[in-house]
C-alpha cells in the first residue's frame, strides 16, 4: 500500500474513532429531554400552573414500556416526554397530576407522607380509595390500593405520593401519553419554588420493574421517573 | 602501565566530613519544629474535627501518624539534598564513585527503627479502635466494643437516595432529620431498603455500609453542638452525588423538645409504619403478597417485594 493510501486509512480511521467518541457523548451521556419553560410570560407574584401526568407505558420513547412522566408544555399545550422544568423563584406552583399508572405498596411507608407542599396536603379524586376530592396528608399503601409514584424533591423536602388506578379497574390506559378518556386518578397541591438554584427530584417508589429490584431503568433515567426543578430568578 | 598503577590506588586527598552527623545536626531541629507545626499549629484543624469522641479520636490518631512520618520524610529530603549538594559530579570530575559496600550498622539500625515504627502504630491503632468503641466505624450485627451505659438509638434507613432516621426510645417516630443531643453516646443501627449505602457523618467521625438486610452498628459520642454533613460514601446510582442531608447536634434540652415535637407530629404516619426492626425485609410488608396474587401480579417489581403467595400455605 502506498504511502498516502496508508496515511489516508489512518485518517479515516482517526475519524471514526473520534466520531463514535462524539456520539457516545452527545447522543448518550450528555442526552437530556428538553427543558419545558414555565417562566416565559410569568408575571412576578403569580402562581404558575403545572400539569403533568404519570404514565405506566410512553411511547414517545425508545423504551415504551417504562413508566414515565410527561409535562403539559405552558406555551402549546402539548404533552411534552421531560421531567426538567424550569421554574420561576419564590413562587407557588399549582401542581395536576393525572396518574395513569396502577398502585403499589410503598417500599417504606415514611414516603406516604405528604411533606413540603402549600399545608402538607394534596387533594386527590378518581380512583382513589374513598378520599374523593379532600385534601388528606397521609396515604397508607398498605391499605388502600397503594400508590403509583411519587413527586419527591428530597432538598426541597417535597413529597408527594400519588395513588394509582385499581389493578382490576377498567379502560386502563395502554398508551402514552394517555388519553385522558382512560382511567386515572387527579391529584393537586401547591409547593413555593426557593431561590434559584438545581434541585433533583425522583420517584420514591421502585418502579423499574425487572430492573435492579425496581430500581434501574426508569427510576435511574432522567426524562422518566427523576429530573430536576431549574429554579431561576 | 605507570598510570594504570596510579589509576589503581586510590589518591590520598582531604579528609572526608562526618556526613551522618551533619545530616543529624539538619534533620534534628527540623524535624522538632515539624514535629511542634504539625502537633500545635496544624493538628487542630486536621479533619475530622472534634464535635464527637469518634472524630477527635481519628483527629488524633492522624495526628501521631503525622508527628510520626515527618521526621521520616524530612530525613528523606535532607538526605536527598544533602547528597546532590555534598555528593555531585564537579566540573573536570570523570573519577568513579567509591564502590558499595554492605554496613551492618546502618542496616541494623534502619531495620530496628522501622520495626518499631510500624509496631509502634499498630499497638497505636489497635488501642484507639478498642478505646473509641470501634472508632465510629460499623462493626457489623453483633458490635465487640460497646461504650458502657445506654446510648440513644438511632436508626439509619438508606434508600436511593436519601437517609432516614428512627428513633425507637421515642415511639419509633420516623424523620429525614438527624438530631443528637449534646454529650450522649449514640448508636447508629445502619441498614439499607434497597442496594448497598454507606452513612458517613463526616464531623462525627462516623462512616458505616449501609448494607440491606444487615444492621450495621457504628458508636460515638457527641461533645461538642454543632452541623454535621451525612453524605453516602457508597457509589449507589444516579443520585448517589446528590444523596446528603444536614444533621445538627444540639443542647440536650432542644433535642428533648425536638424529639417530642416530632414524635407528635409524627404520629399519624408512624402508625403506618412496620413495628421498628433491625432490618425491614419486603415480605414482611403485610398482606403484600396476597395483594399481588389477587391482582394477578405475582412477582411484580422484579421480586423486589417479596416471596410470591400461595394461598393454600398458612
Amino acid at each position: 500500500m502506498s504511502v498516502p493510501a496508508r496515511a489516508v486509512t489512518l485518517l479515516v480511521a482517526f475519524l471514526a474513532v473520534v466520531g463514535g467518541v462524539v456520539f457516545v457523548v452527545v447522543h448518550i451521556l450528555l442526552a437530556e429531554p428538553p427543558t419545558v419553560d414555565f417562566t416565559a410570560g410569568h408575571a412576578a407574584g403569580q402562581p404558575v400552573s403545572m400539569t403533568i401526568m404519570t404514565d405506566p407505558v410512553n411511547d414517545a420513547s425508545p423504551h415504551p414500556d417504562w413508566v414515565s412522566y410527561f409535562v403539559k408544555s405552558p406555551q402549546t399545550g402539548k404533552w411534552i416526554h421531560s421531567t426538567i422544568f424550569q421554574l420561576p423563584a419564590h413562587t407557588r406552583i399549582n401542581v395536576t397530576n393525572y396518574e395513569f399508572d396502577s398502585c403499589d405498596p410503598l417500599r417504606n411507608q415514611f414516603n406516604g407522607r405528604v411533606a413540603g407542599t402549600v399545608g402538607n396536603v394534596m387533594s386527590v379524586s378518581g380512583e382513589a380509595d374513598g378520599v374523593n376530592g379532600k385534601n388528606i396528608s397521609l396515604v397508607n399503601s398498605d391499605t388502600t390500593c397503594g400508590v403509583a409514584h411519587t413527586f419527591s424533591a428530597p432538598e426541597l423536602g417535597i413529597n408527594v405520593p400519588f395513588e394509582g388506578v385499581l389493578y382490576t379497574a377498567k379502560n386502563q390506559c395502554t398508551q402514552g401519553p394517555c388519553a385522558m378518556s382512560t382511567t386515572h386518578t387527579t391529584t393537586t397541591f401547591s409547593f413555593i419554588t426557593p431561590g434559584p438554584g438545581e434541585y433533583r427530584w425522583q420517584c420514591f417508589i421502585p418502579c423499574g420493574l425487572a430492573s435492579v429490584d425496581g430500581n434501574g431503568h426508569a427510576m435511574s433515567t432522567i426524562g422518566f421517573m427523576t429530573g430536576y426543578l431549574d429554579v431561576v430568578s | 602501565m605507570a598510570a594504570a598503577s596510579e589509576a589503581a590506588v586510590p589518591m590520598a586527598g582531604p579528609a572526608e566530613p562526618n556526613h551522618g552527623l551533619r545530616i543529624l545536626l539538619i534533620w534534628l531541629p527540623l524535624a522538632l519544629i515539624a514535629d511542634l507545626v504539625i502537633w500545635f499549629v496544624w493538628g487542630p484543624h486536621l479533619p475530622p474535627g472534634d464535635m464527637s469522641s469518634s472524630a477527635a479520636g481519628q483527629q488524633f490518631a492522624i495526628k501521631v501518624m503525622a508527628v510520626m512520618a515527618a521526621p521520616v520524610m524530612a530525613f528523606v529530603l535532607i538526605y536527598a539534598g544533602y547528597a546532590m549538594i555534598t555528593w555531585r559530579t564537579r566540573d573536570g570530575d570523570e573519577e568513579d564513585g567509591p564502590p558499595i559496600e554492605g554496613n551492618a550498622r546502618v542496616q541494623f539500625s534502619w531495620f530496628v527503627i522501622t520495626t518499631a515504627v510500624v509496631l509502634s502504630l499498630f499497638v497505636f491503632g489497635t488501642v484507639e479502635l478498642v478505646s473509641a468503641n470501634g472508632a465510629g466505624a460499623g462493626e457489623g450485627p453483633s458490635p465487640i466494643w460497646k461504650p458502657d451505659g445506654k446510648p440513644l438509638v438511632v436508626q439509619v434507613i438508606a434508600q436511593q437516595w436519601l437517609f432516614t432516621y428512627r428513633y425507637p426510645q421515642f415511639g419509633g417516630f420516623e424523620t429525614t432529620q438527624l438530631m443528637l443531643p449534646v454529650g450522649q453516646s449514640v448508636q447508629f443501627d445502619v441498614t439499607s431498603l434497597d442496594v448497598i449505602h454507606s452513612f458517613w457523618a463526616y464531623q462525627l467521625g462516623v462512616k458505616a455500609d449501609a448494607n440491606p438486610q444487615v444492621n450495621n452498628v457504628a458508636y460515638t459520642k457527641t461533645e461538642h453542638p454543632g452541623q454535621v454533613t451525612v453524605r453516602c460514601a457508597e457509589l449507589c446510582g444516579l443520585w448517589h452525588g446528590a444523596m446528603f442531608d444536614y444533621g445538627h447536634v444540639v443542647s440536650v434540652a432542644a433535642f428533648q423538645s425536638w424529639a417530642h415535637a416530632t414524635r407528635i407530629k409524627m404520629a399519624k404516619i408512624t402508625k403506618t409504619l412496620p413495628a421498628y426492626a433491625l432490618i425491614y425485609t419486603p415480605n414482611e410488608i403485610k398482606g403484600l403478597a396476597k395483594f399481588y396474587y389477587q391482582a394477578g401480579l405475582p412477582g411484580a417489581g422484579g421480586g423486589y417485594y417479596g416471596p410470591q403467595y400461595y394461598p393454600n400455605e398458612p
